[in-house]
């Protein structure tokens, strides 16, 4: 059988492993050439790194959020919904430690209908897709081209929607128009001009984003960040979330393997247990991101620290590259897991050489910079969980060259342009606006979840209405 | 490769979705076996890995049995027995 070897085979020996070798070779080689260049380079690294562990993990547990909501809709799975749980249960832990070192480098976002409504066509997105934002990243790692298309899609799509004007502006409401020319904003940037800046100075500025600790009048306690923000706002949710798909969705297929006639309180733990391992993979994965995505948050307060800077933009200049910093002189620099927005920065970018003015709006111009991609420091943790997950699909014999169905392609370009078109409105995707907020203390993640449920759910019946569609046209005999 | 679903003999079917990414296989899967006889096998042929994490766990919960699990390098060919 392929993909198997003998325990005397030399590891080397299969071209997979010695390509997975290579690969990491290749992340050594120009980490030193990086460091030789400046050893201030290790901030980028670091996101660098970490995103080669993600894509390590993500891959090894065939771990996509899309699929956490989606497979409970399209095939009643809730595998991922339950990895998704323990990463963010996990996560939380592993953030309040940090919080309490000092070294959290956490923003909540605002509050508002824009996180739901951004959430839901995030949702709707990903079932066409294939996967999440990440999830698209690692599948890329495992030679997947149509998640390589989602990928391009998400990019330019976020760049384009993020500088459009014109007719998208008649989208907006005039009293946003009339509250974005009141903010005092520096001549360059035309707040009143183009739908997405309109949106952002006229109405998301007006709203506040905070953290549960900070609601229940416990900011900067030790008690707030433990109980209110990894508690309320993580764990008890988590531990609702997994009854639910427990009795929903497992405890049926559960019984009836077991046999039994009625379950005591010590046969519903075993099964909570059961469903919880049982995809083991999935499990670990979910164990090893929720603990390495507190460790990045960690590390980088750490080196924020250590340089004596608040954003990767002070380094930046201190290197001596200027070009493509905001002018705050910062540049995108989360400081934890994220994805959207330097694929947005990918895009602007490459819009930006091709003759597009794209600086003069608040979310390149004012907030996240363009700098160019081999200075881009979370660009690269998107790049590393590419290289991480093509090394654990090589050495797993999974990797393949994939060409898409048309049908595949399609679907890749006008799902990812909506995931992209989502991700900007409710200001993120299922990591940065979801997975690192709830995790964090900030409930705005559940409210983006509950959009990104419904949307998966239309999703799926418009999916599934497709696949019975294609089926009517090809009515021969053994058409699904 | 547009998917082909077809009746290969006497209560053995075979699903091809090589080229699909999720949610494709998973929901062709479940389709076809709808579509079969309790008993019947399907042989079923992707190339998505996360597709396969689904599959597994769909067969588990329906109680059909998945009793051959082929790994081609890179693609993959399953065997199931509808329950």
């Amino acid at each position: 059988m392929l993909g198997m070897q003998s325990a005397n085979t030399p590891w080397l020996s299969k071209s997979n492993n010695r390509y997975a070798a290579g690969v990491v070779f290749f992340v050594i080689v120009c980490s030193i050439f990086a460091l030789s260049m400046d050893p201030r380079f290790l901030y980028l690294l670091v996101y660098a790194w970490f995103g080669v562990v993600y894509g390590l993990l993500l891959q090894y547990g065939r771990f996509c959020m899309a699929s956490a909501v989606r497979d409970l809709f399209a095939v009643k799975v809730p595998r991922m919904a339950v990895g998704m749980m323990i990463a963010v249960a996990l996560y939380s832990v592993v953030a309040t430690v940090v919080t309490l070192a000092g070294f959290s480098t956490f923003h909540p976002n605002a509050l508002g209908w824009h996180i739901m409504i951004g959430g839901a066509i995030f949702g709707f997105g990903i079932v066409f897709t294939g996967g999440c934002a990440s999830g698209s990243l690692y599948k890329a790692g495992e030679g997947n081209m149509s998640s390589m298309l989602v990928i391009l899609a998400i990019s330019f799509s976020q760049a384009i929607v993020v500088s459009a004007s014109g007719w998208w502006d008649s989208m907006v409401p005039q009293s946003w128009v009339s509250s974005a020319a009141a903010k005092d904003m520096p001549s360059e940037l035309s707040v009143t001009q183009g739908w997405f800046d309109i949106f952002t100075a006229g109405y998301v500025w007006d709203l506040k984003g905070t953290t549960t600790a900070e609601l229940l009048g416990m900011g900067g306690t030790a008690s707030g960040a433990v109980f209110a923000n990894a508690f309320l706002t993580a764990i008890l949710p988590v531990a609702v979330i997994l009854l639910l798909l427990y009795k929903f969705y497992f405890r049926k297929g559960y019984v009836r393997r077991t046999g039994k006639t009625a379950m005591s309180m010590k046969d519903e733990l075993a099964g909570l247990w059961a469903m919880c391992t049982s995809s083991k993979n999935t499990a670990i994965a979910g164990i090893g991101l929720g603990i390495f995505a507190g460790l990045h948050m960690y590390v980088t307060g750490a080196l924020r620290d250590y340089y004596g800077i608040l954003n990767f933009g002070d380094l930046l200049t201190a290197m001596g590259y200027q070009s493509g910093l905001s002018i705050q002189d910062t540049v995108f620099d989360p400081g934890y897991w994220y994805i959207t927005t330097q694929e947005a920065q990918w895009g602007g970018w490459v819009l930006h050489q091709l003759g597009v003015e794209n600086m003069g709006n608040i979310y390149f111009g004012l907030e996240n910079g363009l700098p160019n991609p081999l200075l881009n420091a979370p660009g690269f943790m998107s790049i590393g969980i590419i290289l991480g997950a093509s090394v654990m699909a090589l050495t797993r014999g999974e990797f393949k060259w994939k060409k898409p169905s048309v049908e595949s392609a399609i679907f890749a370009v006008v799902g990812g342009t909506l995931m992209g078109i989502g991700a900007r409105i409710g200001m993120g995707c299922n990591i940065g606006a979801f997975f690192a907020t709830v995790t964090n203390g900030d409930p705005s993640g559940w409210i983006y979840l509950l959009g990104m449920v419904i949307g998966s759910y239309v999703g799926v019946k418009v999916f599934a209405w497709w696949m019975d569609w294609s089926a009517a046209r090809n009515q021969s005999e053994c058409a699904l | 490769m547009a998917m082909t679903f077809n009746k290969i003999g006497d209560g053995e079917w075979k699903l091809n979705v090589c080229g699909y990414t999720c949610p494709h296989p998973q929901m062709y899967t479940k389709k076809a076996l709808q579509k079969m006889e309790g008993g019947d096998v399907l042989i079923l042929e992707f190339d998505n890995p996360s597709s396969g994490e689904s599959i597994l766990a769909m067969c588990e919960a329906e109680g059909n049995d998945l009793f051959d699990k082929q790994d081609l390098g890179g693609s993959f060919s399953w065997k199931i027995r509808k329950a």
